[in-house]
């Protein structure tokens, strides 16, 4: 008997707790009702309202189109700002490749010069001239000639490439090196001759007050150089007026040097 | 920050002037120039260096030997080097690499390049 009791109040729980657990159940699906019913109500109030007449639905239409205007007018106005701001990066860089080129070229040209006054020795000033052409004008073939006063010849004097005693000697005025000389400008030449070396690709006369005391004559230029550019030309100004100046200075040093141990033996022999 | 240093080695003064001047744009370097190989030699074995520009042309020791004396010892191999010279032929610049130069600039140099190429080794 009491077995049968227990299995009767085991049931009756189970079944509470299913009673339970089915209320619970019920409770929630009683509240989503609700939710839901609420959102429709109120999806149908919306479209009740927005459909209430022609007025509103041309309002709201109006609304939508003018803000689509706004938003496209800010668009274009970005889009314009972003063009400028691009237009305006683009010419930086293009101002910045300008500036180091600028930046290499002075910095060329100010080694140079300096390199040029910074000995008063002949044979100095001759290896920087030569040094200068190699590695900043990128010649490979080249020669250094200087004017001799009595003749009117130019003779080469220091050479890179060949011997120097492949390089003719030549009056001034005559042959495409001589007249070039004469005229005291620099000149550039689409070819060369390479077998007499009479016409170089550039002539280079050193001047100084506007009388031609030498010149630097170009053959051949290193195989990793195309031609001349800006700088080049800058550099053979830059030489034309600075090597001159510096072989006539070191020249007139050299003269002087001598005259001044020539009068010191003088004395030292009168001292005795 | 320590000073990084530079070597040098050229035995053409003006070229030793104007890579000083490119390079001293760098921040924070020390350049130290030697005349030729031997020198360049004596120099890098003596101190650390973080990078060399080399010149192949250089009486006494060309910068092909010292190039090669130095990737072949173990307290110089690491050095980056650039080799800076008029050789402009294709073979020249192979054999150049083949012994260890990490960059072959050639004369006449740019020196926004020169210096562009010092910033990415000294960075690596």
């Amino acid at each position: 008997m009491s077995d049968g009791r227990s299995n009767v109040f085991a049931r009756g729980e189970e079944f509470l707790r299913l009673f339970k657990r089915g209320a619970e159940f019920t409770e929630e699906l009683v509240t989503e009702n609700e939710r839901l019913r609420r959102l429709l109500m109120e999806f149908e109030t919306r479209q009740e309202s927005a459909a209430r007449s022609p007025h509103d639905w041309n309002k709201l239409r109006a609304e939508l189109v003018g803000r689509i205007q706004s938003l496209e007018e800010q668009y274009r106005t970005v889009r314009e700002r972003l063009q400028g701001v691009e237009e305006e990066n683009q010419y930086f860089a293009d101002r910045y490749v300008e500036v180091e080129e600028e930046n290499n070229a002075l910095a060329n040209l100010y080694i140079a010069s300096y390199q040029l006054h910074s000995t008063l020795d002949i044979a100095e000033v001759l290896r920087i001239i030569i040094e200068i052409v190699i590695n900043l004008i990128g010649a490979e073939v080249f020669a250094v000639y200087l004017l001799e006063e009595n003749t009117r010849r130019l003779q080469a004097v220091a050479a890179e490439g060949l011997e120097l005693s492949a390089f003719p000697v030549c009056s001034l005025g005559s042959g495409s090196l001589g007249a070039a000389v004469e005229l005291g400008k620099t000149k550039c030449w689409d070819s060369t001759s390479d077998d007499d070396f009479s016409q170089p690709l550039a002539c280079i006369p050193l001047v100084l007050e506007e009388r031609p005391i030498g010149a630097i004559a170009i053959h051949r230029l290193l195989q990793q150089k195309d031609g001349f550019s800006l700088l080049d030309h800058e550099l053979f100004t830059m030489l034309g007026g600075h090597a001159a100046t510096a072989i006539v200075a070191a020249r007139l040093y050299s003269r002087s040097e001598r005259k001044l141990n020539t009068i010191q033996g003088l004395i030292d022999l009168l001292a005795r | 920050m320590a000073k990084r240093r530079i070597l040098i080695v050229e035995d053409s003064p003006t070229m030793r002037q104007l890579l000083v001047l490119a390079l001293s744009r760098l921040a924070d370097v020390e350049i130290v120039e030697a005349q030729d190989g031997m020198d360049g030699l004596r120099k890098v074995s003596g101190d650390a260096f973080d990078l060399a520009l080399i010149d192949i042309n250089m009486p006494i020791m060309d910068g092909l030997k010292l190039i090669s004396l130095m990737r072949s010892e173990d307290t110089l191999k690491d050095i980056p080097i650039v080799v800076i010279t008029t050789e402009g032929a294709q073979e020249d610049r192979d054999r150049a690499l083949q012994l260890g130069a990490d960059e072959y600039l050639t004369k006449p140099i740019q020196t926004n390049r020169v210096l562009a190429v010092a910033k990415s080794l000294l960075k690596a």
